[in-house]
């Protein structure tokens, strides 16, 4: 096992199911042998806020954050957050976005306006870059609310883990009744080139 | 076993694994979650109390007859129990007694960013700050034998990124005590007169001297000899955020921050050439390793405000930044009260109105955001009642007329109530609000007094706020349906005239309650395109389901996510041209 430690952010709005992700990845780690950290702020946020948690996987890791630029993966659930937090990113890091604009208060209330092609801006400045229809593969595999699922999938094609580990870690975490839609929408986002 | 555990999951596995019968709190970022996790073992009591100092007290009992406790609470939440606190260090313990302590730096969800280190020096006890998941569950442990071998209460310090974060974690068993809780008369040890508490001092004074030597050889306060150019001491996670920005240098990782062990730093100190110490917040371990005549460099390179991130402690050993993507300025996204909300129809009101509003501590601080922008203060729990009663003492009678102070039902019962009392007692004429949504919200929904139901989930007495106000001597109290616009400002204009203390209570469930009966959603609203004139009425109330759509139609219109929308029914009545109707 080498001693690189692999950094993964993830990124969204509060109510989006980025912990649950979160934790899948975690579990995921653990389950084929390495140490894992992870760090989130829940509190405020879970109003509709900001959400960033940091995921590291290694032989041993320290900080609980992923150091400013050292980001291995962006894992984005909406597209201003993905391109608010692209500077935790390192150069030439992947990013994994769902193509899903969430209108922040001050947009809902005509102050401000979304700011305008946010995917095609994160593709500028990150080459490697995965556009993902989150909501429609979704419904394609059965609940419109699996799209984090689908995310999760094509972020695991990304990462150097046997598949086996994945769903161990999605058996365990998501509801029983849930689990078919979740492992079909896994194995959608998997299968995205 | 192994499980990946946040820090206050680890703590109560600690807890349960230390034998702990009794947990007490009051819910409080970022300690919340470690009473929520003590309910999974069935050998420990646990209860949210009404605040922090009645969870002392509790635990306090709980000690004195001889069980293990374990109070917990947010860093601010030590401020309200300091009373017993100071007290407990001076009678000491019978069964172990263990407070956590969660503090915030970078203020992710508090007020400010006080540094709790402090009280372990100033109350004289001992405090224990862990690193990570695995050390909350072995210091907990840990704290349980050092409270009982030193007689002492013990702190057991934590911060967001640690309380919040998870590692991988080696879980223990059970350590079940031979000793069972009985009372035990010891009235020179547990009765803090002060002839006793004189000759309890002297122990006291001895016990801090006997931990500082004995910290020393502790297995948590670890030196880690690499190279010695550069020594830093460090603690909790600032220790983590040293590792990944310093690999090479040598570290002495204090598990024990309180009384520290002088002579393991003197001995750190001698064997590196430059001596640095790490620390969030307050230069706490700094200014005691200066004052024993040590060298070292702190505060001059590393900010007391703020929490520290690899790349903070690398900016300031002066190591190059790593190469960042930069981006555009981007409109924020701040949170916000939920769509259906019963507090956004009140502020709204107030707003309208305005009023001068004594603001407090719980979901309803968000009244403060545009567009409601209805808070004029935020100081700490329970005090909107209070400073109330102080400005109205000395505002002219045109301007005390719009002093209205409004609290949420779990701040009214922590500390809300003797504010009221207060101002009845003392002619106060001023407005008080109780925003009683049957829970306490802002921390993620745990119930309370007002609720009916205890943390264990058992049906409890629910107070009655009416008659509670009433037999305080408030003679104008008025309950009212928050999401009735005419009768919020009817009613709340008409006690904002009257010339003494004048109580409303609100009667809406929060919408996140998932207890079955209590939070009924209506049918989505939806706007009906034809009628809709764009005249953004309906934006002020800054429902995150109602979107301002530009480009519909000549100047725009109003669109309402049927998704978020639950049907509330506040919107509707602000729109004069009927365009906000039930979704068909």
């Amino acid at each position: 096992m080498s001693d690189k430690v692999t950094n993964i952010v993830l990124v969204g709005v509060g109510g989006q199911g980025i912990l649950l992700a979160a934790e899948i990845l975690s579990e995921t780690f653990m389950l084929a042998g390495f140490d894992v950290k992870k760090s989130e702020i829940h509190g405020m946020s879970q109003r509709g806020g900001s959400v960033v948690s940091h995921v590291r996987y290694g032989k041993e890791v320290f900080s609980p954050m992923v150091p400013e630029g050292e980001g291995d993966i962006l894992f984005g659930f909406e597209l201003m957050e993905s391109y608010r937090y692209l500077s935790l990113l390192k150069p030439g890091g992947t990013v994994v976005v769902n193509d899903l604009c969430i209108a922040p208060p001050a947009v809902l209330v005509g102050q401000e306006t979304y700011p305008a092609d946010m995917a095609l801006k994160i593709q500028e400045l990150c080459p490697d870059c995965l556009l993902v229809d989150g909501q429609n593969l979704a419904i394609e595999a059965g609940n419109a609310r699996a799209a984090n699922t689908v995310l999760l999938g094509a972020v695991s094609k990304r990462l150097d883990i046997e598949e086996k580990y994945w769903i161990e870690a999605i058996e365990k975490m998501v509801p029983k009744k849930a689990l078919d839609v979740n492992l079909k929408a896994f194995q959608m986002g998997r299968g995205l080139k | 076993m192994k499980e990946i555990l946040s820090g206050n999951e680890a703590i109560a596995r600690g807890a349960y694994e230390a034998g702990v019968k009794v947990a007490c709190a009051y819910p409080g970022t970022p300690s919340t979650e470690i009473l929520e996790n003590t309910i999974r073992y069935r050998e420990i009591d646990s209860s949210w109390a009404t605040n922090e100092k009645v969870a002392l007290e509790v635990g306090i009992g709980a000690s004195f007859v001889g069980a293990r406790s374990l109070v917990t609470m947010k860093h601010v939440g030590v401020n309200v129990a300091a009373d017993p606190l100071f007290t407990l260090s001076y009678t000491g313990v019978n069964g172990g007694l263990v407070l956590v302590c969660a503090d915030d730096p970078e203020l992710h969800s508090s007020q400010n960013e006080q540094d709790s280190r402090n009280y372990a020096k100033f109350a004289k006890v001992p405090m224990l700050e862990p690193g990570d998941s695995q050390e909350c569950l072995e210091f907990t442990r840990l704290a349980y034998e050092i409270s009982e071998k030193y007689d002492t209460p013990v702190l057991l310090r934590t911060t967001t990124r640690i309380s919040h974060s998870k590692s991988v974690v080696n879980l223990g068993e059970r350590t079940d005590l031979v000793r069972e809780a009985k009372i035990e008369k010891n009235p020179a040890k547990f009765v803090m007169l002060p002839g006793n508490a004189r000759v309890r001092h002297v122990v006291v004074e001895e016990r801090t001297v006997q931990l500082s030597k004995d910290g020393c050889s502790m297995p948590i306060n670890r030196v880690e000899m690499r190279d010695t150019k550069i020594g830093v001491i460090t603690a909790g996670i600032s220790y983590q955020h040293v590792r990944e920005a310093l690999p090479e240098a040598s570290v002495l990782k204090l598990g024990m921050v309180h009384p520290l062990p002088f002579d393991l730093i003197r001995e750190f100190a001698a064997k590196v050439e430059k001596l640095y110490v790490v620390e969030e917040l307050d230069p706490f371990i700094e200014e005691q390793v200066k004052a024993v005549g040590i060298p070292v460099i702190g505060k001059e390179i590393i900010s007391i405000c703020g929490e520290l991130t690899p790349g903070r402690v690398r900016k300031a050993f002066g190591l190059p930044e790593n190469a960042q993507t930069t981006v555009e300025k981007l409109p924020g996204r701040p949170p916000n009260m939920c769509p259906g909300c019963p507090h956004r129809g009140v502020f709204y009101t107030l707003n309208q109105l305005k009023a001068y509003v004594s603001g407090d501590i719980g979901c309803y601080t968000l009244g403060f955001m545009p567009p409601l922008s209805a808070m004029d203060t935020c100081v700490c729990m329970g005090a909107s009642i209070g400073m109330a009663t102080g400005a109205v003492k000395v505002l002219p009678p045109e301007e005390r007329k719009k002093v209205v102070a409004v609290i949420g039902d779990s701040t009214f019962l922590h500390t809300g109530i003797n504010g009221l009392m207060d101002m009845v007692y003392n002619k106060g004429a001023a407005t008080v609000i109780i925003l009683d949504n049957r829970i306490t919200a802002m921390t993620g929904r745990q119930e309370n007094p007002g609720s009916g139901h205890t943390l264990m989930n058992d049906p409890a007495n629910a107070v009655d706020f009416e008659l509670l106000c009433k037999a305080i001597g408030v003679k104008n109290v008025r309950t009212i349906n928050p999401l009735d616009l005419d009768e919020c400002r009817t009613v709340i204009s008409e006690e904002m005239e009257r010339p003494e203390t004048s109580v409303i209570i609100t009667d809406k469930p929060c919408v996140l309650i998932k207890r079955e009966g209590i939070f009924k959603a209506g049918a989505p609203l939806q706007v009906v395109d034809e009628s809709c004139t764009g005249c953004r009425a309906c934006l002020k109330i800054g429902c995150p389901a109602i979107e301002w759509i530009p480009s519909s139609g000549k100047k725009g219109k109003a669109h309402i996510d049927p998704l978020l929308c639950n049907g509330c029914d506040v919107c509707s009545q602000l729109c004069k041209f009927s365009a906000i109707q039930e979704a068909k």
